[in-house]
């Protein structure tokens, strides 16, 4: 059921992409190909392909429980504050937040978390920054 | 005779102190990366690409760290193997075979630094089969023209889907996917903005870096999470090293199986898309057929089949780099993230790379000689180390890959619109691997998908228009007739193949247990 409902949701991005390479617009500069076909060949490969897979399932993975797929959910939101908040908290607090949290989703205990949290930002910050001389989001703090 | 002397110049740019000490760090870092439990070689370079670039080192020191860790980290695979019997990817699944009943019967140290001696074996012998291949292949592809490339690049993906996934469909949807996102951005032709949706960030196109960091390091963080497979997998503390070096009666038993490994890697890492997982499987197959025509020893520790498959593996991993270097069409998935690197580095690879940057080319190639020389050393003595890191487990490790992910990316690009992106194709890999879709292909779609659209373009232009000009010449329609097969073959062979490789894991390791 799995590959069917993949194959369906894969014909419909083929669709869209077909669309949108339609809407490209041409410029006065094209050559004998222009810019639209080879995006159409890509969405009929797209397309071709999503039919096969939904005619011709594979058995069907096996999903996560709703709680492991929150668990998941919560990461990819974690990891999305993290990048828009980096530049506001800079490097350092806003990384030992977020490895902080990882370490503690994947089953570490309180100390653990905060030790991996502090460790991996610190460890980053002193191996890129210090000594690579990368340039990291500087904080509030300064650094 | 030219080549030597081009191999010489190459020694000489490679053999400085700098180059030296990268090749160092390369190896060490790449068989660290290799010898964790679910890190393979293609996570291993992609969470080490930033690192080259936040070094701000020029082509040839990056290009030389990165191989290091891409040689390092094919050594390193067989670590966890043995030990653990966890391979960190899928061309490690072989050594798990024999390497860990070997283990279990006392003779762990004895297994590493002999699979150690045939990686050294296989992947040396390809260095030279590279060294003499791909200039041939540089001739053939000096021939070719627009026309012909857009053959070969349908060529690369098509045979790609056999190898890397049991569903051809799903490869193709892969690699359509893939060049679906290399279309993002300007076209270059024309100047007119593709699928940006009015992004001003997406005008430039996306970052295959950022794509590729995403698909694979991100993707492997989801899948931890999803399991939870936060404490340390293994069991590495009750099994004993033990002596380390093997009898010299043992590594005379298998040198021939080492040789015959190699020549049977080497050609399977050329072949476009077969790589190193085929390179391991059919050594060991091979070996087994031939020297345990009974079923007696092999799965139960014979140090032969120890040797075949890290001999095979190593020798495909330096066969993808010649259609990877000659015609810039990657082998595997781990060339593919070898080719981005070139690419972001402002290098073409293909056959123009040979004439316009050969200290590139030589350079790099007398790096791999090092590198070698490097691992052997290193992964003989150093074996304890390697073996204590094993014992990290994947809650603080995890955590420590997306960060380091993330900075290299932010590194580069210094906006959280990257970040963005690399988050969704974190997920986007997640849920692909979930389906069984191949990612290699899409990481090869995003590359390669705009010179092929150039070279289509280029082809027909020249001829007013006229498709038919895709099959005009000989030369492309032997690579569309090979593409076909390629792309027919594994549909009828390929489940077999794969379903048989799994048996094969699967049954001896029922038996071990």
């Amino acid at each position: 059921m799995s590959d069917r409902i993949f194959g369906l949701v894969g014909l419909l991005i083929a669709i869209g992409f077909a669309f949108a390479a339609l809407a490209i617009e041409e410029s006065f500069l094209s050559d004998a190909v222009g810019p639209k076909a080879f995006p159409l060949i890509i969405a009929a490969i797209l397309g071709l392909s999503s039919i096969v897979i939904a005619l011709k399932p594979d058995s069907a993975p096996e999903w996560p429980s709703l709680g492991r797929l929150a668990e998941i959910l919560s990461a990819v939101v974690v990891m999305m504050l993290y990048a828009e908040l980096l530049p506001v908290l800079g490097f350092l607090i806003a990384t030992a937040f977020a490895a902080a949290y990882l370490t503690w989703r994947l089953g570490s205990g309180l100390v653990a978390t905060v030790l991996t949290g502090l460790g991996t930002s610190g460890g980053i910050y002193v191996v890129f920054h210090l000594v690579l001389g990368l340039s990291l989001a500087r904080g509030p703090l300064g650094f | 005779m030219d080549t030597l002397t081009s191999l010489a110049d190459g020694f000489a740019i490679a053999l400085t102190w700098q180059n030296i000490l990268l090749a160092l760090l390369g190896c060490f870092l790449g068989t660290v990366m290799g010898a964790l439990p679910g890190l393979g070689p293609s996570n291993g370079v992609a969470i080490l690409i930033p690192l080259a670039f936040t070094l701000g080192l020029g082509a040839t020191p990056s290009l030389i760290l990165l191989t290091s860790v891409y040689y390092g980290a094919m050594y390193g695979g067989r670590i966890s193997s043995i030990l653990l019997n966890i391979p960190g990817d899928e061309p490690a699944m072989m050594t798990c075979l024999d390497g860990h009943p070997m283990a279990k019967k006392g003779m762990a140290g004895q297994a590493l630094s002999l699979s150690g001696i045939a990686s050294f074996v296989g992947a040396f012998f390809a260095t030279w089969g590279l060294i003499f291949l791909a200039p041939q292949l540089v001739k053939i592809a000096l021939l070719f023209g627009p026309a012909e490339y857009f053959a070969l690049f349908a060529l690369a993906f098509m045979t790609l889907g056999g190898v890397s996934s049991t569903n051809q469909a799903k490869s193709a949807f892969a690699a359509a996917l893939g060049l679906g996102f290399a279309m993002i951005g300007v076209d270059t032709q024309t100047g007119v903005p593709r699928f940006t949706f009015g992004e001003v960030h997406l005008y430039d196109g996306l970052d295959f870096l950022v794509a590729i960091v995403g698909l694979f390091a991100l993707s492997e963080v989801f899948i931890f999470l999803e399991h939870r497979h936060g404490n340390a997998e293994g069991t590495a503390d009750k099994i004993k090293v033990g002596r380390l070096t093997p009898p010299m009666s043992m590594i005379k038993d298998t040198t021939p199986t080492m040789i015959r490994s190699t020549l049977l890697g080497f050609v399977a890492g050329v072949l476009p898309g077969a790589g190193a997982s085929l390179g391991s499987f059919i050594a060991y197959s091979f070996e087994k057929r031939l020297v345990d025509k009974d079923g007696k020893t092999f799965g139960k520790g014979d140090p032969r089949g120890v040797a075949a498959p890290e001999a095979g593996n190593n020798a495909a991993a330096g066969g993808a780099l010649v259609p990877m270097l000659a015609l810039g069409v990657p082998g595997s998935g781990t060339t593919a993230v070898l080719l981005a690197v070139l690419l972001s580095l402002n290098i073409t690879p293909g056959p123009l790379l040979f004439t316009q940057n050969p200290d590139v080319v030589w350079g790099l190639i007398a790096a791999l000689f090092i590198a070698n020389f490097m691992l052997l050393a290193m992964n003989i003595p150093m074996v304890g180390l390697f073996t204590r890191l094993l014992m990290v487990p994947p809650r603080i490790l995890m955590p420590v890959v997306a960060m380091v992910s993330f900075v290299g990316i932010y590194g580069i690009s210094g906006s959280s619109f990257d970040l963005l992106v690399m988050i969704g194709f974190g997920v986007l890999g997640w849920v692909l691997r979930k389906f069984d879709v191949p990612l290699v292909p899409i990481i090869l779609g995003t590359l390669l998908g705009n010179s092929m659209e150039n070279n289509l373009r280029r082809a027909i232009t020249i001829d007013n228009g006229d498709w038919m000009t895709l099959v005009d010449s000989p030369l492309s329609i032997t690579l569309w007739l090979i593409a076909i097969i390629g792309f027919i073959l594994p549909v009828i062979f390929g489940r077999k193949v794969k379903a048989q490789m799994r048996a094969r894991a699967d049954d001896e390791g029922a038996l071990r247990d």
